[in-house]
């Protein structure tokens, strides 16, 4: 496999100032063009410190973080949010506006200091606003938005920024099965079809089952396992991970998890 | 529309800012009369640039601390400026200069010591910790100010009251030219940082993402804003409520974006003031009010009705 090398994560250890222990230890990870990777691992297990320490928002103790073959801590915020957008956990809406300038400050990093909105962002604004199915979205304004469609008009944002990797957190997370499937489907499209890497933080162990290329399995800020989901999410991997009984079944050639039943009288 | 309703006002206001006064000068002599000349018009444009000022520090503080109730004042700057000029009065510093450059010096210390708080926990300015700072160093300055004046004998009092409360009766071309001078830089800085602040409302982390260095914008732009206030407050004294105001009512009027936000928080800053002033040495006259008093009276009942639509929206 000879696609673009997105991110190269090696040997990366984090430890917050005051914390007893290290947010992650050791962990290696690369993302190539073309690629979908789910980020699995229970709370607390150092996946958003992950993100961050490879976007250089945190700084490692140890080992090395790279975009496009660049130190992340060399990147200005500006050179490298036209090459990696991020949908975050959360975010404010201090002051009430609409999706159409939601998603225009995608475009941010692509403007000049005082120059103006060119017909290029808009048209990058627009093919966004397409690929996210938010087209019909464009006028209305960001507090009377579904959770569904908050979540297609971030991804949105995010597309408008142009870039070659696609970082989400837990994007999915209180969407309603529909929104969730269709946010897998068009992260998995946009994957497919233009070539973008995706790397996605999710609690949906199933789902990254169905639709990433590869899995990396976060615990205590150690990598478990690392690989194609067929060969990470053994019954054993994930009783460990997650500390609780499943059944691993498959279906159209990706394992399924199914969480057991903890009854007393079974112990 | 709106623009044309702002470009309006401002004629309006500067007009009635020449025309207007204790003295009856006539409108045929109005542009040969001294009076004009040398006190009404260098008043205005001084009411004027002190408003702008205060307008778009207001706009840059309010996004900086991302808390839609904070004003230039509240960051001790108003403590600091208050402590400098009475200090001048105090001990009878002397030179025209004095009070204006003590309330200068007064105002960025108070600035330097919040900003210092503000780093306390590590290389990141802390917008919560600059807001709480600010307050504690503003009572901490007001303190040391009280017990000057409980010192001090009752005609410096009166005068060191009166300046705090704020006025443009010392405006003249040379701080006219001051302002000038001095405010251009900030204000750049400023409007430069229009698009990353428009970021920042999101959150530090989202406005990272997407591509602004939040780090050196909170720098930037807690210093600019506050040098703007330095500035208006050494000229002008304490004048409230503009900074907190002119920013809600641009908001509404157009939008959050900070590339007009900061021009129309100034033009409409501007006519706010230069119209209070008018009123503050006319209503009384020949007498004066201080202004910050105006701006006071009128700007906590408007105040009150934003909070209520704050509230209900």
């Amino acid at each position: 496999m000879d696609r673009e090398l997105i991110v190269t994560v090696s040997d990366l250890t984090c430890r917050y100032a005051s914390a007893p222990r290290d947010a992650l230890q050791a962990v290696s990870l690369q993302v190539r063009a073309g690629e979908f990777h789910a980020l699995l691992g229970p709370n607390g297990s150092g996946k958003t410190t992950l993100l961050r320490a490879a976007l250089g928002l945190v700084r490692p103790v140890q080992g090395r973080a790279e975009i496009l073959g660049r130190p992340a801590s060399d990147w200005s915020r500006r050179d490298l949010a036209r090459v990696v957008g991020v949908v975050p956990q959360r975010e404010e809406n201090l002051f009430p506006q609409r999706v159409h300038e939601t998603v225009l400050l995608g475009r941010y990093p692509h403007l000049s200091l005082f120059g103006g909105v060119r017909a290029a962002d808009r048209a990058a604004v627009e093919r966004a606003l397409v690929a996210c199915d938010a087209v019909d979205l464009a006028d209305r304004w960001l507090w009377t938005l579904s959770g569904g469609e908050y979540q297609r008009v971030r991804l949105a944002r995010a597309l408008a920024q142009e870039p070659q990797l696609l970082v989400l957190d837990e994007p999915t997370a209180s969407l309603d099965l529909r929104h969730e499937m269709e946010l897998f489907e068009l992260v998995r499209a946009l994957v497919d079809g233009p070539g973008l890497a995706a790397l996605m933080i999710t609690h949906h162990v199933n789902l990254a089952a169905r639709f990433a290329d590869q899995a990396l399995i976060l615990a205590e800020g150690r990598a478990v396992a690392r690989g194609a989901p067929a060969d990470v999410l053994t019954r054993e991997t994930v009783e460990r991970v997650f500390s609780w009984p499943v059944a691993i079944q498959p279906f159209e050639g990706r394992p399924q998890m199914i969480p057991l039943r903890q009854r007393k009288d079974a112990l | 529309m709106r623009y044309v309703l702002l470009a309006a006002a401002v004629l309006a206001t500067l007009a009635a800012a020449l025309l207007l006064g204790p003295a009856n000068v006539p409108f045929g002599d109005l542009l040969a009369s001294p009076i004009v000349w040398q006190l009404r018009l260098p008043r205005a444009l001084l009411a004027f640039l002190v408003g702008g000022a205060l307008g778009v520090s207001g706009v840059g503080l309010q996004a900086l601390v991302r808390n839609p109730l904070a004003d230039p004042f509240l960051l001790g700057l108003s403590g600091g400026a208050g402590l400098g000029a009475v200090v001048a009065i105090a001990f009878h510093l002397p030179g025209p200069w004095a009070l204006p450059l003590a309330a200068f010096v007064g105002a960025v210390g108070a600035m330097a010591l919040v900003y210092r708080l503000g780093l306390m926990g590590g290389a990141e300015l802390d917008p919560r910790i600059l807001l709480l700072g600010g307050v504690a160093v503003g009572a901490f300055a007001a303190a040391i100010t009280t017990a000057l004046v409980s010192l001090a004998e009752a005609a410096e009092l009166r005068n060191a009251f009166l300046w705090l409360w704020g006025g443009f009766s010392g405006a003249s071309w040379t701080t006219v030219l001051v302002m000038l001078v001095y405010a251009p830089l900030p204000l750049v800085v400023l409007v430069a940082a229009a698009r990353p602040l428009d970021l920042l409302a999101l959150g530090e982390e989202p406005a990272q993402y997407l591509g602004a260095d939040v780090r050196r914008l909170k720098r930037l732009v807690y210093l600019s804003a506050s040098l703007l206030t330095a500035a208006a407050v050494a000229v002008a004294g304490v004048i409230g409520f503009v900074g907190l105001i002119v920013p809600h009512v641009c908001r509404l009027l157009w939008g959050r974006l900070h590339h007009t936000l900061f021009p129309t928080a100034f033009l409409t800053g501007g006519v706010l003031l230069a119209a209070a002033d008018t009123l503050a040495r006319t209503v009384v006259a020949p007498r004066e009010l201080p202004v910050g008093i105006v701006t006071a009276l009128v700007g906590v009942p408007l105040f009150a009705f934003l909070l209520r639509r704050w509230t209900v929206s």
